[in-house]
This record gives C-alpha cells, sequence and structure tokens, in this order.
C-alpha cells in the first residue's frame, strides 16, 4: 500500500485532492510533488487539499506543502487547505505557516472562497 | 552503636542500539524500533508523539545530510529507557555539523522556505537536544524526554 493515496476529483472549476496516509520524506512527499505538478501542466490551478486522512507529516512533508503553495502561485493559481488535523494544524501554528496557508474545515465554504 | 539499615537501590536501564544503512527507507524503520520501545516506557500519547517526530527528523538529517545518502555509511541510534527519562542518540559518519548555522525556519524571511524545519522540530518536541562532534567522527545527536 502507498504511503500517500490520493484521489482527484472536481468540483466547478475547483481541483480536489482528497489525501489519506503520510507526507514523509520519500515517497510520500514524491506523490504529492507529483499530482501538483501534473495538476499545473493540465492548467488546473485552483486546488483544494483535502487533508483529513494525513495522520502525519513531517518537516519534508511541510516543505512539500509549501513549494506547492509557490508553485501554484507563480502560476497565479490558488492553493488551499482543508480538513486539518489537531496535529497538522499544531505545525502550522508552531512553523507560523498558519497565516500564510488559507485554511478550512467545511469543504462549501472552502470552495466558495474561491469563487 | 547503631547501624542504619542497608538501602537497596536499584536502577533499571533498559538500552537498546541499532546501527542502520543511510537509506530513505532506515527512517521508517528507525520511527518503528523507537515506537517498539517508547510503548514499554510508559510515556503519554503526546511525549511518543514528539519522540516518534524527533527521532525522524534526528535519522533524516544522519542519512541525508550526515551520511549524504552514502549507503556504506551507518547511522547508530542508542536508546535509554532511564528513570526519569527517555534518551535517544543518533551518530552519523558524515563530515560533523554545526546547528548554530542553521537559520531558523520561524523567521519571517525563512517561513516559505522549503527545508530547513527539522532540527526545528526536534527542539520542540524534545525537553534537551545536544550536538557533538565525537573524536572518532561523524556528529551525534542527544535527545532526552522526560517522563
Amino acid at each position: 500500500m502507498a504511503e500517500l493515496n490520493i484521489t482527484e476529483r472536481q468540483a466547478g472549476d475547483v481541483t480536489v485532492l482528497d489525501m489519506s496516509g503520510k507526507i514523509t520524506i520519500g515517497e510520500g512527499s514524491v506523490a504529492l510533488r507529483t499530482a501538483i505538478r501534473r495538476l499545473l501542466e493540465e492548467g488546473k490551478k485552483r486546488i483544494l487539499l483535502n487533508l483529513a486522512g494525513v495522520g502525519y507529516i513531517d518537516s519534508s512533508g511541510i516543505g512539500e506543502l509549501v513549494s506547492s503553495y509557490t508553485a501554484i502561485n507563480k502560476e497565479s493559481g490558488q492553493l488551499k487547505l482543508l480538513n486539518l488535523t489537531q496535529k497538522l494544524q499544531d505545525l502550522l501554528t508552531i512553523t507560523k505557516l498558519l497565516t500564510v496557508f488559507d485554511v478550512y474545515e467545511s469543504e462549501a465554504e472552502a470552495l466558495n472562497s474561491f469563487k | 552503636m547503631a547501624f542504619e539499615r542497608p538501602c537497596l537501590i536499584t536502577v533499571t536501564v533498559e538500552t537498546t542500539e541499532l546501527s542502520l544503512p543511510s537509506r530513505i527507507d532506515t527512517v521508517a524503520a528507525a520511527a518503528a524500533a523507537v515506537s517498539e520501545f517508547v510503548s514499554r516506557s510508559g510515556l503519554s500519547d503526546d511525549a511518543a508523539f514528539g519522540i516518534d517526530m524527533a527521532i525522524r527528523e534526528a535519522v533524516t538529517n544522519a542519512v541525508v545530510h550526515g551520511n549524504n545518502r552514502d549507503e556504506a555509511k551507518l547511522v547508530g541510534i542508542t536508546l535509554k529507557s532511564l528513570p526519569d527519562a527517555v534518551e535517544i542518540t543518533v551518530h552519523d559518519q558524515g563530515p560533523g555539523f554545526n546547528p548554530n548555522e542553521v537559520p531558523d525556519p520561524t523567521a519571517e524571511e525563512n517561513i516559505l522556505k522549503t527545508s530547513g524545519r527539522g532540527i526545528f522540530f526536534m527542539r520542540s518536541f524534545m525537553d534537551e537536544v545536544d550536538w557533538f562532534l565525537p573524536p572518532e567522527g561523524g556528529t551525534t545527536v542527544r535527545m532526552l524526554k522526560r517522563r
């Protein structure tokens, strides 16, 4: 079983990636990077990461989230985060990244924010 | 003449030592071994989570930055269950590391950097973190989590 499973779905012009597993150095971080690069190549620049199923993330995974954020911003797109676990929220708080990312607990609210 | 009753003090220190190759999958292997060790140490779930974060970052540093992913070089890990704490050391065979050269990842100019948070996590989740440059070479990081 893959370290990180990513399922893609479309909600209007927003691409939602439902993620479950771990975003850690190696396979998990690479899977996230590959998915984001592919979406950008396909011209999909409004991306919502549903992290409800991500139970673990390390500094490499946090770095990959930042890398995704800056890559999408560079293409004039938007990356937003949905359903952070408490642990992930704590990590983003202590790294001061919670002020950088647009974070939502409701998918409807997150999708509306892209408009 | 009064004799003091002899006092028996028993101090049990459980120690586990691991020696692993410098590969990325060593990080998960080390974390699994530490998790098993910690589960026997009677620490809280929060403490166990912090140790898990710290050991992954320390071993990642040893594999990637210390040993430069050279599989011929080993990462040595020692786990000690002390009466009042769990002590973990991670040793690499690299050229030596100075933690003071790593910039603060929470400084405004570094927040959007894609790396440089590992040591910050180790310091955040453990009670003590110190680095040593032993005479035989490499770098040793010693981390302590109190009970």
